[in-house]
């Protein structure tokens, strides 16, 4: 290993890992039991893991073919709506979750008539806690997907189109499984991305146990009252994000 | 190092009040202590925003030579920076709570003093379109009701008044700040608020306060106090005295806070 690279790495890594031990450092490890068993954080700590999959399911969705036809398809500003995705990227999220509210709350653009027509408010919902999070998260998936695109030969697609495979056939038969690994690699990001989501959420979703109180929401409040029970919780939904991007990342990343 | 910087500002401070001294015939209001210069940093509930804003720009005026900067943020974190070692002069706090931290912590300089309180009141849209009255009109299923999160001062009080009230509300959420909880009702995401009075009094042109009695049950104490590692301590504890004197407490019950 050349020392101009190992140095700055171990430097890097130590840098992003000190925090952690810092927690691990102050964390009240006596009252550990009794804290985790405390009515209130299971709720938050499930409510995290729904919302953030939620969350990542809707960005597969609607992310994977925004990827696509950014990467594949030539248009007239393109660069310019490549930018516009990366949006949420730089927009602080408190101002994502007022925007959010600006569109979907009671007076917003769409929101008036969302309440009208369908009966939907997504404000202060579980709902509006997923559109806050995929709203913040799904920029790392299309750029990540955008990136595996075009990474991936599109000879092949034009192969497939030469023996008769229309352009569906063609993404879904060839395509989606060229890229899957960066699909999947988008998907942890952005997972780990909603699973973190804090300003976007607590601005436009609001905070009530149970139904929009995630994690990162408890552990804020949490840090008003009782610097222990925030460094409890944000152990605990660090062990468990861990636990599941390694299990994730051996499954489907790394093959 | 910050035993020399302490000393240069001392030093500073002397040369400024010799200076300071043939300028005799400005009134000095009361509490203003004569003499004091240089750099003064306050940490201040969010609360204490708009008038401390003021006082700030009053203390300066009465005290030519004194710089003072304001950093406001909710109570209990501004509480939490200073017992990490964040360097200032003087704490003002929303509560009494979020200052014994400080005191309890051995970072105050003597006892914190009450300067203010400040009560509840209902912050509703302007013009009050669904007519509330009062803390029993909140329990009508059919309006949408912030609260602030009981771990911060705002939602505190708002428990003890909905209890002295006898009064059972549900919220659509827990906010993290009076000004987070405030900014539910200018943007007409939910119906009505518990607020501070000077909260509504200064989003005056997006929201109305309606006063219902049982807030004063629910009454909260504002303590402000000179740090003990205050790195300008004759400014801090001029400031301290400013802001019970006066012209200082005209500035804040005009803002909506009521006197001690």
């Amino acid at each position: 290993m050349p020392p101009a690279l190992a140095i700055p790495a171990i430097a890097g890594l130590v840098f992003l890992v000190l925090p952690l031990f810092g927690l691990l450092w102050r964390a009240p490890w006596s009252t550990l039991p009794e804290r985790l068993a405390e009515p209130g954080i299971l709720a938050a700590l499930r409510l995290s893991l729904l919302t953030a999959t939620l969350a990542t399911a809707v960005s597969l969705v609607l992310g994977v073919p925004l990827a696509w036809v950014l990467a594949r398809t030539e248009f007239p500003g393109r660069r310019f709506v490549r930018a516009l995705v990366t949006v949420p990227l730089v927009l602080p999220p408190v101002v994502g979750g007022v925007a959010l509210l600006l569109v979907f709350g009671r007076r917003g653009l769409l929101g008036g008539w969302l309440d009208s027509t369908f009966g939907v408010s997504l404000p202060f919902t579980t709902a509006g806690v997923v559109v806050a999070e995929a709203f913040v998260a799904m920029p790392f998936l299309v750029i990540s997907v955008e990136g595996a695109l075009r990474g991936a030969d599109s000879r092949y697609e034009e192969a497939a189109a030469t023996l008769g495979a229309g352009r569906w056939t063609a993404f879904r038969r060839v395509t989606l499984p060229l890229i899957a690994p960066g699909v999947a690699a988008g998907g942890v990001l952005c997972w780990a991305r909603a699973l973190g989501e804090f300003g976007a959420t607590i601005t436009f979703a609001g905070n009530f146990p149970g139904r929009t109180q995630t994690m990162p929401l408890a552990v804020y409040l949490a840090l008003e009252q009782d610097v222990d029970a925030a460094i409890v919780l944000s152990l605990l939904l660090l062990v468990v994000s861990v636990v599941i991007l390694a299990a994730l990342r051996d499954k489907w990343v790394a093959a | 190092m910050k035993r020399i910087l302490t000393g240069v500002a001392l030093a500073a401070a002397l040369l400024l009040s010799g200076c300071g001294g043939d300028d005799s015939s400005t009134p000095t209001s009361a509490g203003s202590a004569s003499g004091v210069s240089g750099n003064l940093t306050v940490l201040a509930a969010a609360s204490l925003t708009e008038s401390f804003n003021q006082i700030g720009k009053d203390f300066e005026t009465a005290n030519p030579g004194v710089k003072v900067t304001f950093s406001y943020a909710g109570s209990s974190a501004l509480a939490q920076q200073i017992t990490s070692g964040a360097p200032a002069d003087v704490f003002a706090a929303a509560s009494p709570a979020t200052m014994k931290t400080v005191t309890d912590a051995g970072d105050a300089n003597g006892e914190a003093t009450v300067f203010v309180k400040n009560q509840l009141v209902i912050a509703v849209a302007k013009g009050n379109p669904k007519g509330i009255k009062g803390l029993s009109d909140l329990t009508n299923p059919s309006l949408k009701v912030a609260l602030c999160a009981e771990q911060v001062p705002c939602g505190a009080a708002a428990k003890k008044a909905l209890a002295a009230a006898n009064v059972k509300v549900t919220p659509v959420t827990l906010e993290q700040d009076v000004k987070a909880a405030l900014s539910k009702v200018k943007l007409g995401e939910v119906d009505a608020a518990l607020v501070y009075r000077t909260d509504a009094k200064a989003a005056a042109a997006d929201v109305e306060g309606i006063e219902f009695p049982e807030s004063s049950g629910a009454i909260n104490d504002y303590p402000i106090v000179a740090l003990k590692s205050a790195p300008n301590p004759s400014a801090a504890a001029a400031f301290v005295a400013y802001v019970q004197s006066g012209p200082a407490l005209d500035v804040l019950v005009d803002a909506g806070f009521q006197k001690p």
